[in-house]
């Protein structure tokens, strides 16, 4: 066998990319006189893996809801793909292309895994009442949106599991299952907030594998927030941190996992 | 038995089925939520187009394929097309990691592999540098493959591709090679997974399978109606016999499941007819079934567990078709409604027609407990080297304890150790490239040696007792097989752990030490007071309920002429539990006998004496790594022994 190029298969990821998908640029979010972002900025590159990090209330997930259309900034802009988009709604942020996972994980219960996954194709269904009531019409529409639901299925390795109300499942099944649901969107850009909390490290591992692999199969821009480094750093192309609203470090892993504000934001001041 | 020299290899007959059933299904694969079929016709046109694939890239006559992955079609396939180029699959455990693998591509030779996914081609590359032989890798599933550039790392479907365009070419290169195929060709290489040293590669012939599973089809009237699950690893000799050879040969159709975690449910959908597993999956369905029933509603609960004792009273006679009271048949048939029918179906269950299982002894209890519902489950002792059949029990004659009686055109006997041996037109030609083990394993005139301790009963049936390393014999010459009675001991929930002695003694005896759980609640229930392990297990009653035990036991062992004389007459309860942390049993908990006899050694010379106790003064290790001295007299019982009576009924 050819070994050189095998190895070559393990060495460190170092991609180019070319034009931003998501600019963020001089965002202030304010609660009442709290001030969660201040002046933040970022690009994020079409078809890489970004990471927002940062310790425990450094904004993060601000950051998310500002991108996502939950909360609005007070200042500044965010701009996708070219298009101003500051104080669009999270339905229209939907629409455009983004689709998020929660921290503390929003999925129906009751239903099984493969209703969960469904419901993320609602924004892809394009019918109306009339046609929604005549059998043929439904039944040739429920029939493609459970094929692309059965290829993510496979995808994600969760066949056992497409029967049993999610409820049931254990809690990093239940994370792979909203993965799955964010990813029935056909999303441009995929959000996911701290996709990997509570996880042991195979949990991990294996999330992290997914991530990769969305990235890669399907070349979605992966947009995620965590607070744990270490596999982040791993996977990532560009990194923000943030601190206390603030940002601190930007750029590659590599040059943000030296950068002095970085490790005493982490570990404190000595 | 002479075979049509038009039917006589795996490729003769499935390029035949394309003629005479094209249109049933062969196999099934579950994709994407849904089974997808495909038919002999279609089985032919894939199968061809692979080979032609695999002789584009250079594959000939004798080269071996590796087939590493779950139960995929393709994978199936892959064996059917390098047995058509006259070539050999060789396939491979696929959860081995890769240093396991390494030792078997060398061995084998093995140029080609065919494997499942990226798991596997990663396995592969990782040896390729300690791997010269082995130049081309073809993957099944493609996902994750995409930035793999390798030379000769290709695609199934790349490869189908190619052998369409060699097929287009040299239209008539196939069916020549097929037809220059001999029914004493090596058909495959099974690598047994030994407990020691190196696995060895068991070289079978397509005439020793062949005329092994015409015998099974007869013997247990298999049709092209069967429906068979393909769930275990494809290096089993039981799933290429199973799901390869009796499907090409009787016309059956396979379905392979989704996944590893999916099968349960699978087959509840697919309904076998035809199934085959070893004794665990039997224990874990049983298992699942017992966790769910608990935590079912009341009523649900009371209706298992009252039909469940009418199954275990009349179910097994029913299943064997003898008489049974009208009032229980009665009862068996609303119990089928209500609730062996139900739980059947959730078993996937349903169908079964034949059921076996293999591989290592089943405990009784849950072997009758699948036979009372009606489920034809049945016992069968196998070996790679024999093609798999060496005993079957037959349909209506089965006993739980038993291996059954030999297989057709399977002559077997019991050497002057104890030792099972057996002939057959299965037996396998040698192991590859190993003529010392050859010879160690097989006589020149085709007599296997087991290396398992048996012996028939009076009905005629095989029951295997022990490794012949570990069976001894008393002064008397009655065989002494050690595991056999403490396992047997240990079927009680009261016993934890048994040691027996006899070898080279006038009688057997035994070291009992008793399961503190169940003991202690059976002393509970009966307020008998207790401040310790040990004066737990010298307390009289307890005494009384193990001697209860081993009586049993001995009842259970005079009803067999062999092993009648091995009864135990003199025991004794340890006051200690056996420890690893003594060196007294392994990490997974198997008695190292020498160690009980060197810290034991005044103990078993009291049972060898009429003396009516023994001292014993040893050093023990505490949990936190202390060590002290345990100093105790233990009282040695006699337990009564029977006479050598024939089965009653």
């Amino acid at each position: 066998m050819d070994t050189e190029a095998s190895q070559a298969h393990d060495t460190e990821r170092v991609r180019e990319f070319e034009g931003f998908i998501l600019e963020v640029d001089g965002v202030f979010v304010n609660f009442g006189g709290v001030k969660a972002l201040q002046d933040v900025g970022f690009s994020v590159y079409e078809g890489e893996i970004f990471s927002i990090i940062g310790p425990n209330g450094a904004g993060k997930t601000s950051m998310l809801n500002v991108i996502s259309g939950f909360y609005k900034a007070s200042e500044g802009t965010i701009r996708f793909e070219g298009v101003d988009r500051t104080s669009a709604s999270p339905e229209q942020v939907a629409r455009m292309g983004f689709a998020r996972t929660f921290q503390n994980i929003a999925l129906f219960k009751g239903m099984s895994t493969l209703d969960n996954i469904m419901t993320g194709r609602i924004v892809k269904v394009k019918s109306n009442f009339l046609s929604e009531a005549l059998y043929y019409p439904a039944r040739d529409q429920e029939v493609a949106q459970r094929e692309f639901v059965e290829g993510i299925i496979d995808f994600l390795e969760i066949q056992s599991i497409r029967k049993t109300p999610v409820g049931k499942l254990p809690y990093g099944l239940q994370k792979r299952v909203e993965l799955g649901r964010a990813l029935a969107m056909e999303p441009k850009i995929l959000l996911l907030d701290e996709p990997m909390a509570g996880m042991n490290l195979e949990e991990k591992e294996d999330m992290a594998r997914f991530v990769l692999d969305v990235n890669d199969e399907f070349g979605t821009t992966v947009v995620l927030i965590e607070h744990d480094m270490g596999v982040v750093m791993d996977i990532s192309d560009h990194v923000v941190v943030l601190d206390h609203g603030e940002r601190i470090a930007y750029g590659p892993p590599d040059e943000v996992r030296t950068n002095d504000d970085v490790i005493r934001a982490y570990l404190g001041e000595h | 038995m002479k075979l049509d020299p038009n039917l006589d290899t795996f490729p003769k007959l499935l390029f035949n089925r394309k003629q005479t059933t094209p249109d049933r299904p062969a196999i099934r694969e579950k994709d994407f939520g849904i089974w997808q079929t495909w038919t002999w016709s279609q089985v032919v046109d894939e199968v061809k187009s692979l080979a032609c694939g695999l002789a584009a890239s250079g594959f000939r006559r004798g080269d071996k394929l590796a087939i590493i992955g779950d139960n995929r079609p393709r994978l199936y396939w892959g064996m059917a097309a390098a047995q058509s180029l006259g070539g050999i699959p060789v396939p491979l455990y696929q959860d081995s990691v890769a240093q396991e693998m390494e030792y078997v591509i060398n061995h084998a030779d093995i140029r080609f592999a065919l494997v499942e996914d990226q798991e596997q081609v990663d396995k592969l590359l990782e040896i390729s540098d300690r791997c010269p032989k082995l130049q081309y890798i073809y993957y099944d599933d493609p996902r994750g493959m995409r930035h793999y550039s390798i030379a000769h790392l290709e695609s199934y479907d790349s490869l189908i591709q190619e052998g369409q365009k060699f097929e287009s070419e040299n239209p008539a290169y196939l069916e020549a090679e097929v037809n220059k195929g001999s029914t004493r060709d090596i058909s495959v290489i099974l690598y047994t997974s030994g407990t020691t040293g190196y696995p060895k590669g068991v070289i079978l012939t397509y005439e020793n399978i062949l005329i092994t599973v015409i015998n099974s089809i007869d013997f247990d009237n298999l049709t092209e109606k069967e429906e068979c699950m393909a769930y275990l690893p494809m290096a089993w000799v039981g799933d290429h016999i199973f799901s390869y050879a009796q499907s090409y040969v009787a016309g059956f159709c396979v379905s392979c499941p989704e996944s590893g975690a999916t099968v349960m449910h699978d087959m509840q959908e697919i309904g076998p007819t035809y199934f085959f597993s070893p004794p665990r999956i039997f224990e874990n369905i049983l298992t699942t079934v017992l966790v769910r029933m608990e935590d079912s509603s009341w009523i649900k609960r009371k209706m298992f567990d009252y039909f469940i004792r009418v199954s275990k009273r009349c179910g097994i006679q029913i299943l064997q078709k003898e008489s049974v009271g009208l009032l229980d048949r009665l009862l068996y048939l609303i119990g089928d409604i209500l609730v062996y029918g139900p739980l059947k179906n959730t078993m996937g269950f349903s169908k079964v027609r034949i059921a076996y299982t293999a591989g290592e002894a089943i405990g009784p209890e849950i072997f009758e407990f699948f036979r009372s519902l009606g489920i034809n489950v049945k016992q069968l002792y196998g070996q790679t080297e024999a093609s798999v059949y060496i005993t079957v029990q037959k349909d209506n004659d089965v006993q739980p304890d038993t291996c059954g009686i030999p297989f057709p055109g399977v002559d077997v006997r019991i050497s002057e150790t104890g030792e099972v041996q057996y002939k057959s037109p299965g037996v396998f030609q040698s192991y590859y490239k190993n003529p010392e083990a050859t010879l160690e394993t097989r006589t020149g005139d085709g007599w296997v040696f087991t290396g398992d301790a048996g012996y028939f009963d009076d009905a005629g049936h095989l029951k295997i007792i022990d490794r012949v390393k570990d069976v001894g014999r008393l002064n008397d010459g009655t065989l002494f097989a050690p595991k056999f009675l403490e396992n047997k001991l240990k079927f009680f929930p009261q016993i934890r752990e048994a040691v027996t002695f006899g070898d080279g003694e006038d009688h057997v005896s035994a070291f009992i030490n008793i399961d503190l759980d169940a003991v202690s609640n059976w002393a509970e229930r009966k307020n008998v007071a207790y401040a310790s392990y040990q004066e737990l297990a010298a307390n009289p009653q307890v005494y009384e309920m193990i001697k209860n035990c081993i009586e049993q036991t001995n009842m259970d062992l005079s009803k067999d002429s062999e092993i009648s004389g091995s009864q135990i007459k003199r025991f004794l309860i340890l006051h200690k539990e056996l420890d690893a942390d003594d060196g007294e049993l392994t990490r997974t908990r198997k008695v190292r006998r020498r160690i009980v006899l060197e810290r034991y050694g005044s103990l078993v010379e009291a049972l060898y004496s009429d003396v009516s106790n023994g001292h014993i003064e040893n050093e023990v290790t505490f949990e936190d790594g202390r060590k002290g001295m345990m100093i105790a007299d233990l009282e040695i019982q006699d337990a009564q022994v029977f006479d050598h009576m024939k089965k009653t009924g």
